[in-house]
């Protein structure tokens, strides 16, 4: 006889969704031969330098914890790195924080700008973590539609009509997952003018930084009066192939960087010692392999956008990040069910955008960070899917 | 853009017109004109394949061989190097700094006739004065590609 025990857990966990791709992914490590466009890093494994740089340091002991906001010497040529490539000052005693991934970042930001009831805007469909991250630090996410016809950027007019006298931040991410967007300098020029005019905060999430394609980044902190006001986040995940180092940085004022690293301080104590290793030998001596990288993206991101285009998913031309995400709306199904259905019929895995937000509805998300030859098989699998099932 | 076309052909021969006009943003007809030239003026040499023989048990013996060569007047070591690489068994042929010369290697299906190529054939060419023969025990990686011990990808199916 099974008695009904009482929950435990905090019922502030039912306003986060829980994870819309946990069945898929049961689904998928059920079966065999599956191609996935459904993940979320890099085909590369961490340039051997780096990973050789980490391991000579476990060799020479150094296993223990560092400073709180970070190694100096990471901090120091971090601040170098932001001086160079976005002509950016951050003090590297009290303006640099190096985080557990951007994820870790985010988390910290949040928790220490919010006061509860805060209302923080964003783009829909954006990341997954953003909505929960604010909904955890007592926030309201506020989402603003983003849509295909303006290439999923969000609109400074759209912004600024969500802003309430309850609004703290605005949070954004470009280049963006899942949508692969890029907002040019002018646009998001724009959305500053609505932060400095509001006196609002901005989180930036930059971690597709360098995955930009025929168009440059535009650094949120590098826009007339927004470095005081904008929280940079930024991290060697994606760059460098570091997924699994798990180390992130936020570049931000005094007070704000002394507020995450107060939090930082007593949830993390510091980002793990080896990942700050292997990120300092990656600012020093990894350029050449980032270009490589951008450059065998790029060469796949043309292949899978055309492909997708020709078998008869419509899809915008995303110039950052590694997703594209075409629309399956000439199905009529949901996401979902062309999701699923597609992985049973066809053995293609990919990512439901509707996972991502409302407006995420009739798209699905294509990762192309896998090997042309595995691209090629997915897209001639999914033509002959979309070909039985086009309305 | 001929360089461009050049690195994808370079890591795989077999790469379409029209995939390569897709990866570069070229039109094919411009791509095949590009390749076509590159051809004809020889900076692509060969469409060659790299294959593992110890896979179709045809076992191949490799050595390299280290040439001191005494340098003719005007030509210098062309002449010599011309002598040896025009034998079909000296595969690769190179003129190095250092202690020795020459660095050929030589490959043939068993130890007997690499060594019996290098007494006869390489060693008595006018000018040679010396040769170091090493065998090749094992090949770890050739021309970038690692042969054996490939780990696959480890990663997560689905992430958000």
């Amino acid at each position: 006889m099974s008695i009904k025990v009482p929950s435990v857990t905090s019922r502030r966990l039912n306003q986060i969704p829980s994870s819309g791709i946990r069945k898929f992914f049961d689904l998928i490590v059920s079966m065999e031969g599956v191609i996935s466009l459904g993940v979320g890093e890099p085909d590369f494994a961490t340039p051997w330098h780096i990973r050789e740089a980490a391991i000579y340091s476990l060799e020479k002991g150094y296993t223990m914890y560092t400073s709180n906001l970070g190694m100096p010497e990471l901090r120091r040529e971090l601040s170098r790195y932001l001086k160079d490539t976005y002509n950016l000052d951050y003090n590297f005693e009290s303006e640099l924080l190096i985080t557990v991934g951007v994820s870790e970042g985010l988390d910290l930001a949040t928790r220490a700008i919010l006061e509860p009831g805060d209302e923080v805007i964003m783009p829909d469909p954006c990341y997954s973590a953003y909505n929960p991250c604010v909904i955890l630090a007592g926030g309201i996410p506020i989402m603003v539609p983003t849509n295909e016809e303006n290439n999923f950027e969000l609109a400074a007019a759209d912004v600024e009509a969500r802003v309430t006298n309850k609004t703290k931040a605005i949070l954004i991410g470009y280049p963006a997952n899942p949508t692969g967007a890029v907002m040019s300098r002018d646009k998001l020029a724009q959305i500053a003018e609505v932060a400095r005019r509001h006196r609002l905060v901005v989180i930036s999430d930059e971690i597709y930084a360098r995955l930009v394609y025929s168009v440059e980044h535009t650094c949120f902190a590098t826009l007339p009066a927004m470095k005081e006001s904008t929280i940079l986040l930024g991290g060697f995940s994606k760059a460098y192939a570091m997924t699994g180092w798990r180390i992130g940085y936020a570049a931000a004022n005094k007070e704000v960087i002394a507020a995450m690293t107060k939090i930082h301080q007593y949830t993390i104590m510091s980002a793990p010692t080896m990942g700050q290793v292997a990120a300092i030998e990656a600012l020093k001596s990894g350029e050449d392999s980032v270009t490589e990288m951008v450059e065998e993206y790029n060469r796949r991101r043309l292949v899978i956008v055309q492909g997708l285009n020709d078998i008869g998913l419509p899809c915008f031309e995303p110039r950052g990040a590694f997703y594209a995400f075409p629309s399956i709306k000439g199905t009529g199904m949901t996401s979902e069910e062309f999701a699923e259905k597609l992985l049973i019929k066809e053995k293609v895995a990919v990512v439901p955008g509707s996972a991502f937000g409302q407006c995420g509805e009739g798209y699905i998300r294509c990762c192309y960070a896998t090997s042309l030859a595995e691209i090629e098989e997915a897209l001639s699998r999914m033509g002959r899917f979309v070909k039985k099932h086009k309305k | 853009m001929i360089k461009e076309i050049l690195k994808i052909l370079e890591n795989d021969a077999r790469t379409t017109t029209k995939q390569i006009s897709t990866m570069t943003g070229t039109s094919s007809e411009e791509v095949a004109k590009i390749i076509k030239q590159a051809e004809k003026d020889q900076t692509i040499l060969k469409y060659k394949t790299i294959i593992n023989w110890d896979k179709v048990g045809e076992e191949q013996v490799g050595a390299f061989i280290e040439v001191r060569v005494a340098p003719q007047r005007d030509v210098g070591f062309d002449a010599i190097a011309e002598r040896i690489y025009r034998f079909p068994q000296a595969r690769s042929v190179y003129l190095l700094s250092g202690t020795y010369d020459l660095l050929v290697l030589v490959t043939g299906k068993t130890m007997h006739e690499v060594a019996d190529f290098v007494s006869q054939k390489l060693a008595p060419i006018e000018g040679v004065q010396g040769t170091v023969t090493h065998f090749m025990l094992k090949r770890y990686k050739e021309d970038s590609e690692i042969l054996e011990g490939r780990e696959g990808l480890r990663r997560q199916p689905v992430m958000l």
